[in-house]
């Protein structure tokens, strides 16, 4: 009993961390109706930017929170002018075509340069001890994190009056462009943003997992999962979506080998999908 | 025929397939890759010609998806990769003869895909992606899970399996020219699709799903079809490729490398042409070739497809065959 409060804890705290990755997903697709494919790669680039910055630069591993944020949301925002910029307007298949090119070119360098071995970043962390079970004060203190990111976000998207023209353009993007938007460069913002929150969550996973260049699919679908419970394009959604998703790998950790827990994602991202194609904790859009 | 006014056209899609002149090319083509080899008993050609085959066969099915209903299959490669599966287990384990094998692969293949196809295939556009993504790492996931397919270590067939063909020389022939006809009719059943009205379905589907439905086309049920008709042949090529190599694990049989390729091939030769994905599919396995060779690049191999396909997706988006249509209309004609 102790162990499953224990395991649900835990998973509430890793979930929180898919929760952030798939804000980033989720975010992009409210905004332009775009499924960014570079999501994995992203959540990979901020693994091995923290891997980077603390190996060769030796920044400490939490101080590098705010680089891999501020890099994120540059190179999101090249990439909206390299590869999304030209086929907005376009039939969507294009969109997801030239941002699969972009993460097999990311990947494909990725594996040139670190091979596809296993990395491990050492952070050592004081954990918090309940009972028999101690919780990593790495998970503990992502899940904070996460919920700072999250927070932050919430007050740009619903205090700010950038944030107000974000969920414009969301909403219609044609209105919003009559009403003085200018809504290239707010969809540019917003995959940059998207890319952002990638990354950070890439860079938070790193410090509790081993990763490889190829980790990205496994947590692209994640991010999958996670927006088909919370409905697509809707970042507070994505949260629970995230937190649900966490929980359900507790679970199913206790009573099967983590190798299927792959399976049971995919299982339960179709069924969500069929059944609920607005989400389960789908709220109102924003 | 002095012109080519719409009646005069709409006179030619009615002649019976095999008047068209294109049905013969795609003869002459088969029987090119079948005999080309045999002057000089040249095996080095075979093997490249064989992996030319698999590409046109891959990219050819993937676009009766991705070219005329207009939906990316990511995961187009499992049909291989399951198809492979059921064939070696089939054969190594039970003892089934190949042609027995390779049926009940492809059909048991093609019903998953219908079954599955009913359920996704309500998703629209961007969903189904991500469904294509996840049905590949869900797949692998399971089969490198499931004990009686030998979990991650794979399966393993005996050398004796080669005997009933006359040692493993002549039955890499004879699975040669077994895959060159799995190619001839991949590229039959696509033109024959593009030339039926499902295909004029699918096209509709592609440009306008909602129109398409409006206009009385039953999407959900013909896009199953479409998914379910695209796993057969692949399905038979991954039993016969994984037949020959006498071995498959998961990493090899759903390379999501490979899926990717097919991808690159139909955008570089045109989406939605059945010539295309045969010349996209002979031009990109050249490349490749060049690239494999090439010190530089030897590692980059996706990397350059990756570049390839942004490029074309951004600034070529109808690929060759767009080009040569928007140059030369009336090869609209002869290539479909």
């Amino acid at each position: 009993m102790l162990g499953t409060i224990a395991s649900i804890i835990d998973g509430v705290l890793i979930g929180s961390v898919y929760g952030l990755a798939a804000m980033g997903l989720t975010l992009i697709w409210g905004v332009m109706g775009v499924v960014n494919l570079t999501h994995g790669a992203a959540i990979v680039a901020g693994m091995f930017a923290l891997y980077l910055l603390t190996s060769a630069l030796s920044v400490p591993a939490y101080a590098a929170l705010p680089v891999i944020l501020i890099g994120g949301f540059l190179v999101g925002v090249g990439l909206y002018w390299i590869a999304v910029h030209r086929l907005i307007g376009r039939p969507p298949l294009m969109i997801l075509l030239s941002t699969f090119a972009v993460n097999l070119v990311v990947i494909g360098l990725g594996t040139a340069v670190w091979g596809t071995g296993l990395f491990n970043i050492p952070v050592t962390l004081p954990g918090v001890t309940w009972h028999r079970y101690t919780f990593p004060g790495t998970h503990i203190l992502a899940a904070a994190l996460t919920a700072v990111i999250a927070g932050a976000m919430y007050v740009f998207l619903y205090h700010t009056r950038l944030g107000k023209a974000v969920r414009a353009v969301a909403n219609n993007r044609e209105a919003a462009e009559l009403a003085g938007i200018p809504t290239t460069r707010v969809l540019s913002l917003s995959f940059g943003l998207g890319v952002a929150l990638a990354g950070a969550a890439g860079m938070l996973i790193s410090t509790m997992f081993p990763f490889t260049v190829l980790a990205g699919d496994a947590y692209q679908l994640k991010s999958f999962v996670v927006t088909a419970l919370g409905g697509l394009g809707n970042p507070a959604g994505a949260l629970v979506g995230g937190v649900a998703l966490g929980l359900v790998e507790g679970f199913a950790a206790q009573y099967m080998p983590v190798s299927w827990t792959l399976v049971i994602e995919f299982v339960l991202f179709v069924f969500v999908l069929i059944l609920f194609p607005r989400g389960i904790f789908a709220f109102r859009r924003t | 025929m002095k012109d080519t006014t719409p009646s005069a056209t709409a006179g030619v899609r009615h002649q019976p397939l095999y008047r068209r002149p294109f049905f013969w090319i795609i003869a002459l083509v088969t029987a090119a890759f079948a005999g080309a080899p045999l002057i000089g008993n040249n095996v080095e050609l075979r093997e490249g010609l064989l992996l030319a085959a698999v590409y046109i066969i891959l990219a050819s099915n993937l676009n009766i998806m991705l070219g005329y209903a207009g939906y990316i299959n990511f995961g187009s490669i499992v049909f291989f990769g399951l198809g492979g599966y059921i064939c070696v287990y089939l054969v190594g384990s039970l003892n089934w003869p190949l042609a027995a094998a390779e049926l009940v692969a492809g059909l048991v293949v093609s019903l998953l895909a219908f079954l599955f196809g009913l359920g996704i295939l309500r998703l629209r556009g961007a969903f189904f992606a991500l469904a294509t993504i996840g049905i590949n790492e869900g797949v692998q996931a399971f089969v490198a899970n499931f004990e009686p397919w030998g979990g991650s270590a794979g399966l393993y067939l005996p050398t004796t399996i080669f005997a009933p063909f006359g040692g493993p020389m002549q039955a890499l022939w004879i699975v040669y020219f077994l895959v060159v006809a799995v190619m001839g009719a991949s590229l039959y059943l696509s033109y024959a699709v593009k030339a039926s009205k499902f295909g004029l379905g699918l096209i509709a589907i592609g440009q306008n799903e909602d129109a398409a439905i409006v206009l009385g086309v039953p999407a959900p049920l013909y896009k199953a079809f479409a998914y379910s008709l695209s796993a057969f042949l692949p399905a038979l090529a991954g039993g016969l490729y994984f037949f020959k190599s006498a071995f498959i694990q998961p990493p090899d049989a759903f390379d999501l490398g490979l899926s990717t390729e097919a991808m690159v091939i139909v955008m570089l030769g045109g989406r939605g042409t059945v010539t295309g994905a045969a010349v996209g599919a002979y031009l990109y396995e050249e490349l490749r070739g060049y690239l494999l060779t090439s010190e530089t690049f030897s590692n980059f191999q996706l990397v350059v497809a990756g570049v390839l396909l942004l490029l074309i997706v951004l600034f070529v988006p109808g690929g060759l065959m767009g080009w040569i249509y928007g140059r030369w209309p009336r090869m609209k004609t002869v290539l479909e």
